[in-house]
């Protein structure tokens, strides 16, 4: 029985290539080799923070947000990180050349057609991160992809220049209206969906998001494919903290765990009114 | 090169080419260990705590980092004894493991149970019975935190399973008299100890200013629990020092591991550092050989409880 759990995943001491900030994030560029070529779009990167004598005990999980294979560096891999608990602020303190000691790459990843389709990418906040490198990949495959992207505020919307010529068209959404439209990524979703024939949705973004686009097209022919955010002590899955209630197909529910099963998981799966809770005894 | 110290080890009858082992709970069934080392090469992968139905555990959050350690609140979520026969232990045993099985249960029967389902089963280097789950729904049903309780659950493990294979009772460091627990357990029929289980423990979102844990307690583990795990077996090596001990507790460095063998370990489990550091049990290994051989240890057989020698000179 071959063993397929974590298949591709290395661990291996890297180089911080550059951090620089952009907006409310910090865009963290690694030398990370040769893994590079087994790193997928949805994939994520699990990395120890605060040096040897930390206190914080558990490494970080960070979506991949695209890796790139230059002659020059060799393998790079990008995050885009907020600095928002110790253990992310710390990694963006890490300057040019600094060693970090990383896991990658982990979860599961976005489901490529065969086909050319119609794609819509919906990021919320720094979700929108790995959807750039989804988009490279679905445009080379001859997939029109057209992009939502929504946040609370405007600085934290992840949009960056190169990323925006990887799509067909990019509309913004911010809840106080200071940066494209006012409102949410959610509102005119199934109108979008109508007008421009959309197959597949790719998402990534707060837990709310996702369920509520798994809601709009729960009664359409839409695929969901969405980036679940669970915490996770280990990101390897021996820990089981990160579990989802996902229905299995004869109609009972398993708690998966989102860093073997998921991070990329269907929508309609996903039993989103379970979450935080325990289902019903096993039938 | 490989240093000159004969790194095996004992558990009753059991034994064990190096005392580091998987902790339960913390090594899933291996396979999601195994892309990062060879499970062979360490001493024994102590299983997830298994019962005899699949179970779905506790609610979410289930986790919560903490100064040095952190807190879990799994609730045994597993596939359950018969799935776990079937497909996780002919993977180990396919794998040249050395596997110690791990059962829980909710009652004195199911224990019972599960001991008769193993019984059935070849290949297994020991039963660990954990009797001190912290999270369960109930806290009374913490087997462990009762001496009567403690003693029936490991006698109709005894009954059961005969005599052959080694019973390691795994002990919870919440009572207040240790030592006499692990008396009792041993008197019913228990072939080594394991210690330390998590310590009960709790954080509050200070967003919600609730309990963060979705099963609002949770098993306290990592660093900040290695001096309560050393205290707990120097206490019972103390008491009965003819019983092995499995020792756990925070052990993420050789040194650690080390700590815990002098105060009365024959093997030492590694739990959280695993989460934070898949090859942590190759590291220690290899730093725990090192350490042996810079103090002149020519095996770790006679390192096992040498702190103690005052005493007992």
């Amino acid at each position: 029985m071959m063993n397929t759990i974590n298949k591709n995943a290395v661990q291996q001491v890297a180089t911080v290539h550059s951090n620089k900030r952009v907006g409310a994030y910090h865009q963290i560029l690694i030398n990370v080799g040769e893994i590079v070529k087994s790193c997928r779009p949805g994939n994520f990167v699990a990395i120890s923070v605060g040096g040897d004598s930390s206190r914080m005990i558990l490494r970080r999980a960070f979506a991949i947000s695209r890796v790139s294979d230059n002659s020059q560096y060799g393998g790079t891999m990008e995050l885009i990180v907020a600095p928002h608990g110790s253990g992310s602020k710390w990694l963006c303190a890490q300057a040019e050349g600094s060693e970090i000691d990383i896991v990658a790459p982990l979860g599961t990843s976005f489901g490529i057609p065969t086909e050319p389709i119609n794609a819509l990418l919906v990021g919320g906040g720094y979700g929108s991160a790995p959807l750039f490198g989804l988009a490279d990949v679905l445009k080379s495959r001859g997939c029109k992809v057209d992009m939502l992207l929504g946040a609370s505020i405007g600085s934290k919307i992840y949009a960056p220049m190169e990323g925006k010529r990887s799509v067909n068209s990019l509309k913004i959404y911010t809840e106080d209206g200071s940066m494209g439209e006012k409102g949410r990524v959610t509102e005119s979703l199934l109108e979008i969906i109508t007008n421009r024939g959309i197959d597949v949705i790719y998402s990534c973004g707060p837990m709310g998001m996702l369920r509520a686009i798994t809601e709009l097209v729960a009664n359409t022919e839409v695929i969901h494919q969405c980036s679940v955010e669970e915490s996770m002590a280990c990101g390897i899955g021996i820990c089981m903290t990160c579990v989802l209630p996902v229905r299995n197909e004869d109609g009972s529910t398993s708690m998966l765990r989102s860093c073997i099963d998921g991070p990329v998981m269907d929508g309609s799966h996903v039993q989103w009114d379970l979450v935080g809770r325990i289902p019903e005894a096993h039938p | 090169m490989t240093l000159p110290v004969d790194m095996s080890t004992t558990l009753a009858n059991a034994w064990f080419p190096t005392p580091i082992f998987t902790a339960s709970g913390c090594a899933s069934s291996g396979k999601e260990l195994s892309q990062f080392f060879s499970l062979k090469d360490v001493g024994a992968i102590v299983t997830k705590s298994v019962m005899t139905k699949p179970r779905h555990g506790r609610p979410t959050p289930r986790m919560a980092e903490t100064p040095s350690g952190m807190l879990n609140s799994i609730g045994l979520q597993g596939p359950g004894i018969d799935a776990f026969l079937a497909n996780d232990l002919p993977w180990l045993l396919e794998q040249k493991a050395r596997v110690v099985v791990s059962i829980a249960g909710e009652t004195i029967e199911e224990y019972s149970t599960l001991a008769r389902k193993i019984r059935s089963a070849s290949g297994i280097s020991a039963l660990e019975v954990n009797i001190s789950c912290p999270n369960v729904e109930n806290r009374g049903l913490v087997f462990a935190c009762d001496p009567d309780a403690s003693r029936r659950v490991i006698d109709g493990v005894r009954k059961t399973i005969g005599g052959e294979l080694p019973i390691i009772a795994k002990l919870s460091p919440d009572v207040t008299n240790l030592p006499e627990i692990a008396k009792g357990v041993v008197d019913a029929g228990a072939d080594a100890l394991a210690l330390i289980n998590t310590v009960l423990g709790m954080v509050i979102n200070l967003e919600t200013m609730k309990p963060h844990l979705g099963g609002k307690t949770g098993g306290l583990s990592g660093p900040a629990i290695k001096p309560i795990a050393v205290r707990a077996i120097y206490q019972v090596h103390a008491a009965l020092p003819q019983v092995p001990i499995l020792g756990m507790g925070g052990v993420s460095s050789g040194r650690d591991a080390l700590e815990l063998i002098l105060a009365g370990a024959s093997a030492i489990s590694v739990g959280t550092a695993s989460f934070g550091n898949p090859t942590a049990l190759i590291t220690i290994q290899n730093e725990l050989r090192e350490l042996l051989v810079a103090r002149g240890f020519a095996t770790v057989q006679q390192a096992i409880g040498y702190a103690h020698r005052e005493e007992t000179q």
